[in-house]
């Protein structure tokens, strides 16, 4: 089919403004917030409805054309870039919150409702929607279930799989499916726990409804520097042993600090600290958090926290917040470009990480800023580089895959947050076995047999062993492709 | 060749046990591996296999060639309480397991209907959270990852040992409540907390409505207690229906709790706190109270339905063994009735969106009724395939669906 025929196929269901095609309007979408990867769709198409939804899906079926569902494009994996020959299904036009329940604490939203404005929807009814990925004043909901985002307040409340109770999911066919209930008690196995995280791969989230969770009555943030790095990292530790759950425990070091305190974001951080630590205490009874909040204090000195501040009120809880919220935008700063790494590393491995970490950066002569959420042992190395220095984004290339190899070699995992895309395909095969990226490939085509949607990302095929059940006549070693289209093969003639 | 002289061969004497009262054999793999030649075996050979954990929970009576019992994957592998993390093989039973972690100032706050010798495996592929999922969720939020052999014989892992992790897709939720429809569990990584250095336990009995109420009203206060259950009075073996609050964390935070809760309740003063020890045979019994009588099932409803949901309940199969969160809107039922009445009941929820999942009965009524039953639309194709994918040649027996 052809470029003009598709696009006049795809206006007639969602009208001319919504179907891009022009070289410009594309270029808007041919990166993420990762910007080491770069792909142009061919078509971009922005449905309004879940009713046009399932028309662009229907049609793109008929075709055979492979497409990639995208939210606010905050993703740091390239998990929502399409390549040539496949449409961008750009679901920000969706963006209803549909229901508040305030009885049963949960809310039934279109995938583009951007994440803050949940919460603050649900706030005048006391309740929040507790994930909160720092991209919150911008990515949606849909995106947050399709990568299982985390944020800082997800070491007490848990990641988005905690908070989706049920899904109305468009499948590559076009069909409609219902998994979970209101409750979250699945229809049998739990396909919500599933769906989530699957990062697009195994249809379009239509509706979703979530876990809404009362607002803390008491909170306590307290904010401690280090003049060691290896002694804040001792400090979580301190704090995790002794069984305090803090609603958040996150770590910046120095060069981090530096930059938040250069931009518009200052937060008052101390810029001669190696490290400092934002703990968030919170409950129902003043007492009983301010009480944790001494506990945490005390094991925190102990650990050698040069000083311990506690913010006063809630503009200085929120001007410390932002500080960390804002960071990578701040560390923006520091070079031209910025690569935010992610990986999970047991609590415990912290100290020895973060030192091996460093000395990776300084072998590479490069600059490794590291902000994070530390009660998680979620790593976020950022390295700052300038793209157009090739040596220098090859000495990035490798100084990635030598911090993802410590992580790994600590017991820890390639992303805990920010998902697989395109970015840390290369990594799969170092953490899972053949049998194991087999048995994942085998369950994506239950759901998409075509391997149309979001071709390409999270599982690497060549390092696939083949199920029974399947097989890909089509398939050459070594080339991750959906058989529907080869990745930079546009299907449409221009 | 029979097949017990064959998985001999394969496996050793030391696998085979004595067999049951139907005279299936029952195998007990000494690993991972001999789970997975023992199904790839039985996949080849066209043996039809059921699974067994200690055999406490579901009744050991699906028709097999043969059983395989995880109970000599009884080891734990690791336990890091610096990490509150551990991973343990699936045959462990859950009370030796705590015992292990207790040891090392850990716990699993997990705390499932049956008897305490429940394994990991067993608790983890039904998804049988107790009271505590109140305070700590489901039995899935547990879990960092899971090792499962497929009905084929092929080893999947899936997750990790460490507290957040998206590589990949999530198979260990699949696996959690999946009993066993998808493979069977060989080795689980768990997320653990900290032993708490105070747990205590108030009740209060009284009428179902005016305990229902009151619970709502200590949810509506916004104490987030570890377990708020509703229990009938035959279950709880006391007069009336009684409203079981615990409280579990550092002592200033129990007594915190303790003060709300009096504050939530208008005062004070009605709840009865419990000794340790009685709290402990409390909880026990209660557990063991699923155990014993033929069928349990749970439905999980929205918290605002919970009373509507106990008359449903008692209209329909009766209301005499009965445990229900109301703040969660989870109740859990067991007693004795009959295939037409579950699926009558399994309809009418239904409609209301309500899922029921059997989760023990005998094989005749589990056959017929289904563990899951019911699927929203569209959804059951999707189940299909996931089975073929996992368990290509139907080896493993498992009454998903029903008649």
């Amino acid at each position: 089919m052809s470029r003009p025929t598709l696009t006049a196929a795809l206006t007639s269901i969602v009208g001319p403004r919504h179907v891009r095609v022009a070289l410009a309007e594309r270029a808007t979408y041919a990166m993420d917030g990762l910007p080491t990867h770069r792909r142009l769709p061919d078509v971009v198409v922005l449905p309004g409805t879940r009713e046009e939804v399932i028309a662009v899906i229907r049609l793109l079926a008929a075709l055979g054309i492979p497409f990639v569902p995208r939210g606010a494009g905050t993703g740091l994996s390239g998990g929502a870039l399409a390549d040539e020959g496949a449409v961008l299904v750009v679901l920000t036009r969706l963006n209803r919150i549909l229901r508040i329940d305030r009885a049963n604490r949960l809310a039934v939203v279109e995938p583009g409702v951007v994440n803050a404005r949940l919460s603050a929807a649900t706030r005048p009814h006391g309740l929040h929607y507790a994930p909160d990925p720092s991209s919150q004043s911008a990515c949606t909901i849909g995106g947050n279930v399709a990568e299982n985002a985390g944020g800082p307040h997800c070491l007490k409340y848990g990641v988005t799989a905690n908070h989706i109770l049920a899904l109305e999911v468009v499948l590559a066919t076009g069909e409609t499916v219902e998994l979970g209930s209101p409750s979250g008690e699945p229809w049998g196995p739990d396909l919500v726990g599933l769906f989530v995280g699957s990062e697009g791969n195994f249809g379009v989230a239509t509706r979703i409804s979530v876990r809404l969770t009362p607002m803390p009555r008491a909170v306590r943030t307290l904010l401690a520097d280090f003049m060691a790095l290896r002694a804040a990292g001792e400090g979580v530790s301190a704090i995790i042993a002794a069984g305090i759950v803090p609603a958040a425990l996150e770590m910046m070091d120095q060069s981090c600090v530096r930059a938040v305190e250069d931009s518009v974001y200052a937060a008052g951080y101390p810029r001669d600290a190696a490290a400092v630590l934002l703990v968030e205490l919170d409950g129902h009874a003043e007492a009983a958090v301010a009480a944790e909040a001494d506990a945490v204090a005390a094991l925190l000195k102990q650990a050698g926290a040069r000083s311990i501040r506690t913010a006063a009120d809630e503009r200085e809880r929120e001007r410390l917040w932002q500080g960390r919220k804002k960071a990578f935008g701040a560390m923006g700063r520091l070079s031209r470009d910025l690569v935010v790494q992610d990986a999970v590393v047991p609590r415990s491995a912290l100290p020895d990480v973060l030192e091996t970490i460093a000395e990776i950066a300084a072998r590479h002569d490069l600059v490794v800023s590291n902000v994070f959420h530390a009660g998680d042992g979620n790593l976020h190395p950022n390295i700052s580089f300038d793209a157009t220095d090739e040596p220098m984004r090859l000495r990035v290339e490798q100084a990635s895959a030598e911090i993802m190899g410590a992580c790994i070699a600590a017991g820890g995992t390639i992303t805990g947050e920010h998902g697989v895309g395109l970015d840390k395909l290369r990594y799969m095969p170092l953490i899972f076995d053949a049998e194991s990226l087999g048995a994942m490939h085998a369950v994506r085509r239950v759901f998409d047999p075509d391997q149309r949607v979001n071709p390409g990302k999270v599982v690497p095929l060549h390092a696939c062993r083949e199920w029974s059940g399947w097989t890909d006549p089509g398939r050459k070693p070594g080339v991750d492709q959906p058989r529907a289209v080869a990745r930079g093969q546009p299907v449409l003639a221009q | 060749m029979t097949i017990l002289e064959k998985v001999t061969a394969l496996l050793g004497e030391g696998a085979v046990l004595e067999a049951g009262t139907d005279r299936v054999p029952r195998i007990a793999p000494g690993s991972p591996d001999a789970v997975a030649l023992l199904l790839g075996t039985a996949h080849q050979e066209g043996w039809r296999v059921r699974v067994e954990g200690a055999g406490t929970w579901l009744p050991s009576d699906a028709p097999a060639d043969l059983a395989l019992t995880t109970r000599r994957l009884d080891r734990v592998p690791a336990v890091e309480p610096q990490d509150l993390t551990a991973t343990a093989e699936a045959g462990i039973g859950l009370d030796q397991l705590r015992q292990q972690l207790a040891d090392r100032g850990a716990w699993l706050a997990v705390d499932p209907p049956g008897l305490a010798g429940r394994t990991l495996g067993s608790i983890v592929a039904t998804a049988t959270a107790g009271p505590l999922r109140q305070g700590f969720g489901p039995v899935k939020d547990h879990l960092l990852g899971v090792t499962f052999v497929t009905g084929d014989g092929r080893m999947v892992q899936s997750g990790g040992r460490v507290m957040k992790n998206v590589a990949g897709y999530d198979l260990t939720r699949l696996q959690a409540g999946g009993f066993g429809a998808f493979g069977v569990i060989v080795l689980v990584h768990l997320r653990l907390r900290a032993l708490p250095r105070a747990d205590v336990t108030h009740v209060l009995e009284g009428s179902r409505d005016e305990l229902t109420q009151i619970a709502e009203d200590i949810a509506a206060a916004g104490l987030t207690p570890a377990a708020l259950e509703l229990v009938s009075p035959a279950l709880a073996r006391r007069d009336r229906w009684v409203l079981a609050v615990r409280l579990v964390g550092s002592p200033t935070l129990v007594g915190s709790d303790e003060l709300g809760l009096g504050a939530a309740t208008g005062g004070g003063g009605r709840f009865t706190a419990l000794r340790a020890e009685e709290a402990h045979g409390f909880w026990m019994r209660l557990a063991e109270g699923f155990a014993v009588r033929p069928v349990t099932f749970r439905i999980g409803g929205v918290p605002a339905a919970s009373d509507e949901l106990l008359d449903l309940l008692q209209h329909q199969v009766g209301d005499e063994w009965i445990s229900a969160a109301p703040a969660a809107g989870a109740i859990r039922w067991t007693g004795d009735t009959t295939v037409d009445r579950l699926q009558r009941l399994r309809r009418t929820l239904a409609a209301l969106e309500v899922p029921l999942t059997l989760e023990r009965a005998p094989w005749p009524v589990r056959t017929a009724v289904g563990h899951f039953g019911a699927y929203r639309e569209g959804a059951g194709p999707l189940v299909a395939g996931l089975r073929r994918t996992f368990d290509p040649g139907g080896a493993l027996v498992v009454a998903t669906d029903g008649e």
